[in-house]
């Protein structure tokens, strides 16, 4: 290698310790302001020693925010995300590499043109699809008839049934967020890379496509959807956006939204020491997955932008 | 039989070929093209048909409707409380234009991004560089400096918050002994500067973790020869890595715009909520304010028209430096 410099070398590790200090510095206020009572988190100046009270708090924060219900949610949700996304897109993906078919074009370039849209800018309109999700059902069956043909004939209002409104449900908070091209796009680029001798060797077998999906190219995906389930965790976990629009009913809510309700508004008393103490328990999860898979989840940033 | 059908619209789109060039491209779109498709394959038209059946409904319901729908209440106006629609044309557009709420909004926006961008490539520049030049530790830095990739954008919101809190924040109170009247809710400067903050701290580490990594690829024997030739660290950094970094660099300069752009509506909702006076109003946080606090759906949609055009405009620049980067690399 090349030569060393003793100078060099101290500057560095100063850098990269000042560099985790700030990371932690927030942190470490938070913990202090979570450890003491609400006389204390308002004295000035600002104690930098944390007191006693940290599991006090926190249970005061759980049971104040309801976040047994909320975690359960969030949970939910997030496992809900992580799933639906991985099986959605494992199979679009098997689909447009390894299958002739018409409109197989057309089917890939539907999947990548909502690549280009990220979805903080269709809030309304989406919140709209999942306030009535069987709007565009309807207006499809009044244009051919079939409402007022069924209603004639048997009396069943069909316009009626299709009132499916998502709002505080599990499908609200989860469908719309699948609904991106992502996974399906790196899976696809994966699969192509994939050595075709292994599907030829498969056919010779007599293996059909979904046996050599699930036999060959599933444990071969392995380290992808690992890597991908951790982005997606985190990436489910931490949103904020939708739960937010979706959910009106505290029950519905996620541990994210209970820790916004607990930030102290200007008029009311000043419990920081609640709201940092409930911060800690809601980071928990995602920061666990990144400080034990930290490998799996650099991989996963990698291959997720490229 | 709709297989045979695009084969024949598939033979016919063939031989018209030469002559209509738009008419291939439309072709392309119905013929089961082999562009992208492996060797060897099946043949199940309908299996694959139920395959990519579930993505396709989920964007057509989630993703398609609604985009269709933002463009076209784009050039409506509603009433908040009834039902009725009025096309106006391009009305929406205009007044957005001429409005210096709207302006003052989109000068905010593009200073909060530039600042952001530029500043967390700089920090994430210094750390990667030293992580570059370090033998011990590195695992434990890198892991720590990692950590605020977990956190969520409203999380690291609240914790700045809380921080530069005026009454309480232990951050402010130092501010104050040295004499700065820092206010988060009454100066405009001070709340920019603390979403700024919020902002670059919970984004060094997506920088970071890239530049190590593009750090790390720089070949040794190019570093090495450099080095005979007499070039020190910090200039082997100027003149061999940061040039060989360069398509990583730019890849994140776009990444860092677009989480500028729209992923930040978490810290401001827990900051500043737009606040004092709308200096923290970005782009994307007037969407949500306009839309779901005012009910002015039209404008709403308008103003989501102009950030998909953005939004595209960037997924574009970001497919460019995907492909820079992986040509670079080989």
């Amino acid at each position: 290698m090349v030569e060393r410099h003793i100078g060099l070398s101290i500057f560095c590790h100063v850098v990269l310790l000042i560099g985790a200090a700030a990371v932690c510095m927030p942190l470490y206020f938070a913990f202090v302001a979570g450890s003491l009572t609400v006389g204390e988190v308002q004295q000035v100046p600002f104690p930098l020693v944390p007191g006693s009270h940290f599991v006090e708090n926190t249970v005061l924060a759980w049971n104040e925010g309801q976040f047994s219900r909320l975690y359960v949610n969030s949970l939910v949700v997030t496992v809900g995300i992580v799933t639906g996304k991985l099986a959605v897109s494992l199979i679009a993906g098997f689909a447009v590499t390894y299958f002739r078919f018409p409109f197989r074009m057309t089917a890939f370039w539907l999947i990548f043109i909502s690549l280009m849209l990220p979805v903080e800018v269709r809030i309304i309109p989406t919140y709209e699809a999942v306030a009535d999700a069987g709007g565009p059902l309807r207006a499809l069956f009044d244009a051919i008839g079939l409402t007022g043909f069924i209603a004639d004939r048997t009396g069943y209002r069909l316009d009626a049934a299709l009132q499916w409104n998502m709002i505080n449900s599990y499908g609200g908070l989860i469908l719309p967020l699948i609904a991106s091209a992502s996974a399906t796009f790196l899976f696809r680029q994966f699969f192509l890379t994939v050595p075709d001798e292994l599907c030829e060797a498969a056919k010779l077998d007599g293996a059909g496509p979904l046996k050599f999906f699930w036999d060959v190219l599933l444990p071969l995906s392995r380290a992808n959807i690992a890597a991908l389930s951790i982005i997606l965790f985190l990436y489910g976990w931490n949103q904020y956006l939708w739960p937010l629009l979706f959910t009106t009913e505290k029950a519905m809510a996620t541990a994210m939204i209970g820790l916004k309700d607990l930030i102290p508004v200007a008029d009311a008393q000043p419990a920081w020491n609640i709201a940092m103490a409930a911060s800690f328990f809601v980071m928990a999860p995602p920061a666990l997955v990144i400080l034990l898979m930290q490998r799996w989840f650099t991989k996963g940033l990698v291959d997720s932008s490229k | 039989m709709p297989a045979s059908n695009a084969i024949m619209i598939n033979r016919e789109g063939a031989a018209t070929r030469p002559r209509f060039p738009l008419r291939r491209s439309l072709g392309s779109l119905v013929r089961s093209s082999e562009v992208g498709l492996k060797a060897s394959h099946f043949r199940r038209p309908w299996l694959a048909a139920g395959l990519v059946a579930p993505q396709l409904l989920i964007l057509l319901f989630f993703f398609f409707i609604p985009t269709w729908k933002a463009l076209s209440l784009a050039f409506v106006q509603v009433d908040p409380f009834g039902g009725t629609m009025i096309f106006v044309g391009l009305d929406n557009f205009t007044t957005l234009f001429s409005s210096p709420e709207y302006r003052d909004s989109a000068i905010l926006t593009l200073w909060f991004t530039v600042v952001q961008c530029l500043a967390t490539l700089a920090i994430a520049g210094l750390l990667a560089f030293a992580t570059d030049n370090v033998m011990r530790g590195r695992a434990i830095y890198k892991g720590v400096i990692l950590l605020p990739y977990a956190i969520a954008p409203a999380i690291s919101g609240v914790l700045w918050a809380f921080l530069f809190n005026p009454t309480v924040g232990p951050l402010a109170q130092m501010l104050h002994e040295l004499g700065f009247a820092w206010d988060p809710n009454r100066r405009p400067f001070d709340a920019l500067l603390l979403v700024s903050v919020a902002a670059i701290w919970k984004h060094v580490c997506y920088d970071y973790i890239f530049l190590v990594a593009a750090f790390l690829a720089v070949p040794p024997s190019v570093m090495e020869a450099a080095a005979i030739d007499g070039a020190r660290p910090v200039r082997r950094f100027l003149t061999v890595t940061l040039p060989m970094a360069a398509p990583t660099i730019f890849f994140l300069i776009v990444m860092n715009f677009v989480y500028g752009l729209f992923e930040t509506f978490g810290i401001i909702d827990t900051v500043t909520r737009g606040g004092p006076a709308g200096s923290t109003n970005t782009l994307v946080y007037k969407v949500y304010q306009d839309g779901f606090r005012q009910l002015d759906l039209g404008s709403s949609a308008a103003q989501s028209v102009i950030l998909m055009a953005i939004a595209v405009l960037f997924t574009f620049l970001q497919f460019r430096a995907v492909e820079r980067k992986v040509n670079y690399q080989v």
